[in-house]
């Protein structure tokens, strides 16, 4: 079974991971297996290096973004130029909603960053390709948890 | 969205921990206490409970017991709690758990739920996590969402089906009829969902592509529309609309025009538009390029276009983004077999990307070079590989010594620039070549021999200046041992005359002996070459046996044997010792795995031994020279001819060796030329196996300049002969006669006609393919009846 995207890792410079959406089935040893592959890998690299590393049967696509890495891997047929673009679409989508987006703002908001991952990507693919029409989801969503809160006049978070 | 306090409170509690002891302690506590609000009724916290759960997951900590909570909280009417509760699953539950099953009823009916927001939870969960049963199940909800619903549930229904197709893949046909339908809708989000969904059933069901292979007229109409179209706020980036869309869809038509001429000349002009029209200036638009030509280059394309794909390949080596660099690199990887003089064109910019700062660059950058080497380009190339080589990283020195061999031995312009070529890579990476390259280089040498002399002096002059590299060192002891007499004789044509003394040369041997960077192999070569020139020196023959006297208590047992044995032959055998260490003869190379070269080694040991095993390979082998050997003199050991041998003939001594070669008789007739023409040659020799039987071998081989591929030989004969061909040994027939094609015939004429053999010669020379037929109508050796 294979998908454009494998998974999506964001760590930071010391190797801490901050997100994690993995796009096939796996079991939490192959994952604890992947993310120290990924971090050991991504965080040797270069500076001046390209973006581009090659891992068992996959292309991994990784860009850094201050302090935190993006790493996404994808089939091997697939285009990692595009798969870069996708990267920095996330990273944007990301910076819209917190408002120059930090770290912190995705450690301690984490599942917000799964909130919009998940009206951008799903399955492994891209659902949306208009930046304006995933704020305006993740909104709209925010807007309907809120409103539902106010109705039941209890906090839900 | 306001913050949950109480998720982040306990963030800051972990994050303030100072050791991972005390995390630890900060973890359990918090674990212990959602544990406890899990198991009470409702009270409005529970999502924030099971989000503080999910980040200790995230850290690492096991949270299985939080599975229930999420089911729970999925079927909770509250949307917030729903939220997290399929995060939850989507992040603790995989279709292995139990507890997954236990979702499908809740996501059924989210399925259908009033709000759209708590539809697409469910969509994104069974796209995330469904199994093939969950799948099975919901499959014509799926479809149902994809015909009649909103623009914002088709586009996640339509990834959905992919899932569900990737996972149960009968269920394609399912959806065949609603991804036809959706490709004519204007949402983008909808129609990259559309095209997604038929490359995924046209992978899977070669019918199914066929039948949508009538849509590639709409798919450059879509394509046309984006890419001709003006500024679109909503999907512009960098001045491309869409160039996630436009990708898809280019990924479309190339599995739509794989193999197919009709669907390739439909999109023919799309891809040369979009191929021009796109800007280059940034990433995006080289996502977008990059993809057209991954394209072009895998459909059936027109040439013009072929080029104009390779020519934005040749572009991107020259683009600033060393990340574009490097795909044009492995994407004209793979097409250098294919389009070879294409990419042949930009030769120049690829030999330069060899001095790229990138590691990964300069790797690609070697493969291709090496690929490109041609008879044509050698010398050039070579300097530049060369060069690679003395700068090169160490993971690819390996990689690039092979990849210069191979290509010295295909292309080698002269002999004299071929063993250059060895010698400066020994001197450059020995450390790094294969084992079989000091025997092949020894090879080389002994077939060059107006270029001993040259030889000799550069290698000495070599070994002055570094005995580390082991290949190097044994290379040279060997030569000084075989041709000391021409280095101390001092005049050589080709390099600068310098005086050698006996003196000299020893004291270089002894060196290599003494030091403890040598090997043990390199140790015994330099201790027989030391032996070998107490024949070609005169003053110094007493020091050479106090050194190898010495050795013969020498603490390592290979040396030890060799100095006992060389002592033997200063004393008891010294009548034979002129005759034991002639000059070597050509060694012939007959196989590419032929470690012949190590034997030789041997060859001069093993003689003065009581049982005299000699170098059998050396000469059984070599029928030929067996019979060149009547037909040359004994004559003074210079020729590098088997006129060594001959003197062995001559001597009491050697009357072993000779029983050996008596013994040898040539079973084969000498070979026939049967055809000759274009450069081809197709000799014939015959073999007889019986009254009626016979084995005819054919040798095809390629004199031109241009390399022959798909070479085969069919043969025909009377009809009451009966005819089997054996598989041939190859099909292809590299230029200048590098290597040989040869293949059996075997014959049975029982009838014992007249025998003739019709054979048909076909092969593709540059794209195009040949065809000629030559009749035999005599065999060598034989009579006109068998």
């Amino acid at each position: 079974m294979t998908h454009s995207m494998r998974f999506l890792l964001l760590f930071s410079r010391q190797g801490k991971l901050r997100l994690q959406k993995w796009f096939t089935p796996m079991s939490e040893r192959e994952k604890k297996k992947i993310i120290r592959d990924m971090t050991t890998m991504v965080l040797a690299r270069q500076p001046r290096s390209c973006n581009f590393l090659h891992w068992k049967d996959l292309k991994v696509i990784y860009k850094r973004y201050a302090s935190l890495y993006f790493c996404l891997a994808i089939e091997n047929q697939e285009n990692e130029l595009i798969a870069l673009e996708v990267i920095h679409r996330y990273v944007e989508l990301l910076d819209k909603y917190f408002g120059n987006v930090c770290e912190l703002d995705i450690i301690f908001n984490f599942e917000k960053a799964y909130f919009i991952l998940d009206e951008f990507l799903i399955g492994g693919e891209i659902q949306e390709t208009s930046k304006q029409m995933v704020n305006r989801s993740i909104e709209a969503s925010d807007m309907l948890q809120e409103t539902m809160e106010e109705y039941m006049s209890k906090p839900a978070f | 969205m306001s913050p949950s306090v109480p998720l982040q409170e306990m963030i800051r509690a972990i994050r303030s921990a100072r050791t991972q002891c005390e995390e630890r302690g900060v973890i359990q506590r918090e674990c212990a206490a959602i544990r406890a609000q899990f198991r009470q009724a409702d009270n409005g916290g529970r999502s924030h409970n099971l989000a503080k759960l999910l980040y200790v997951h995230m850290l690492g900590y096991p949270a299985h017991f939080g599975q229930m909570e999420c089911v729970r909280m999925i079927a909770s009417p509250r949307y917030s709690e729903k939220r997290v509760g399929y995060l939850g699953a989507m992040m603790l539950l995989d279709e292995k758990q139990d507890a997954s099953l236990l979702i499908t009823n809740s996501i059924k009916n989210d399925l259908s739920h009033s709000n759209q927001y708590v539809q697409s939870l469910a969509l994104c969960t069974l796209a995330c996590m469904g199994s093939a049963e969950m799948c099975r199940d919901l499959a014509p909800e799926i479809d149902r969402l994809l015909r009649a619903s909103n623009s914002y549930i088709k586009k996640k229904a339509a990834l959905c089906a992919v899932h569900i197709v990737r996972k149960v893949h009968e269920l394609g046909e399912l959806f065949v009829p609603a991804a036809r339908s959706l490709l004519s809708e204007k949402n983008h989000g909808v129609l990259h969902g559309a095209v997604v969904l038929i490359i995924e059933l046209c992978e899977q069901n070669p019918e199914t592509l066929e039948r949508f292979r009538k849509t590639v007229p709409d798919l450059v109409q879509i394509m046309k529309g984006l890419v001709l179209s003006g500024y679109s706020p909503e999907h512009d980036v960098a001045g491309i609309s869409d160039p996630f869309l436009q990708v898809r869809i280019l990924r479309l038509l190339r599995i739509l025009g794989r193999n197919n001429e009709g669907a390739s000349d439909s999109m023919n002009d799309l891809l040369a538009q979009v191929a021009t029209n796109t800007d280059s200036t940034k990433t995006v638009g080289n996502a977008v390029l990059y993809e057209t030509v991954l394209t072009v280059l895998d459909i059936k394309s027109e040439s013009g276009l072929r080029v104009l794909a390779v020519n934005i390949l040749g572009r991107f080596l020259l683009n600033n983004d060393r990340n574009i660099r490097y795909i044009a690199m492995t994407s004209l990887q793979k097409i250098v077999g294919t389009d070879h003089n294409a990419v042949q064109r930009h030769r120049g910019t690829i030999v330069d990307c060899l001095k790229d700062q990138d590691a990964s660059v300069k790797r690609r950058a070697l493969e291709l070079s090496l690929a490109l080497v041609s008879a044509s380009n050698i010398r050039s190339m070579m300097k530049e590989l060369l060069l690679f080589l003395s700068s090169c990283p160490p993971e690819l020195r390996a990689h690039a010594a092979s990849g210069i061999f191979n290509a010295a031995e295909r292309y080698a312009p002269s002999q004299r620039w071929h063993i250059d070529t060895m010698l400066h890579v020994l001197i450059t990476a020995g450390g790094d070549v294969r084992d079989e390259t000091v025997p092949n280089l020894i090879q080389l040498i002994t077939n060059a021999s107006e270029l001993h002399c040259y030889t000799v002096h550069k290698l000495y002059r070599a070994l002055l200046l570094d005995i580390s590299q082991q290949s190097l060192v044994q290379v040279a002891c060997w030569c000084i041992g075989e041709y000391g007499d021409l280095l101390l004789k001092g005049d050589c044509q080709e390099t600068e005359p310098v005086q050698v003394t006996e003196d000299d040369a020893l004291d270089a041997l002894e060196t290599v002996l003494q030091s403890h960077m040598s090997s043990p192999a390199t140790r015994g070569f330099a201790l027989t070459a030391t032996m070998k020139l107490s024949t070609r020196i005169t003053d110094n023959v007493d020091r050479i046996r106090s050194i190898v006297s010495i050795y013969g208590s020498c603490i390592d047992v290979e040396l030890q044997q060799r100095a006992v044995e060389y002592n033997a032959l200063f004393r008891k055998y010294d009548h034979m010792r002129a005759a034991v260490l002639e000059r070597m003869p050509v060694i012939e190379k007959n196989s590419p795995g032929h470690t012949n070269g190590e034997s030789t080694g041997e060859a001069v040991k093993d003689v003065p031994t009581a049982k005299m095993k000699q170098g059998e390979p050396l000469l059984l082998q070599q029928p030929a020279n067996q019979v060149h050997r009547s037909d040359h003199p004994p004559g003074p050991a210079v020729d590098c001819l088997v006129s060594g041998l001959s003197v062995h003939a001559a001597g009491t001594a050697g009357g072993d060796l000779l029983d050996l070669l008596g013994g040898f008789e040539p079973a084969e007739l000498s070979p026939v030329l049967a055809y000759d023409k274009g450069g081809v040659t197709l000799t014939l020799s015959c073999e007889k196996q019986s009254d009626t039987g016979l084995t005819v071998t054919l040798t095809a081989s390629n004199s031109s300049d241009s390399d022959l591929s798909s070479f085969t030989l069919q043969a025909a004969v009377p009809k009451s002969v009966q005819l089997h061909m054996k598989a041939p040994s190859g099909d292809s027939l590299p230029a200048r006669g590098t290597a040989k094609v040869t293949q059996m015939v075997v014959l049975n004429n029982p009838n014992k006609v007249n025998l003739k053999m019709r054979v048909r010669v076909s092969y593709t020379r540059q794209g195009s393919p040949f065809q000629d037929t030559v009749q035999i109508d005599s065999f060598p050796g034989l009579d006109s009846q068998l």
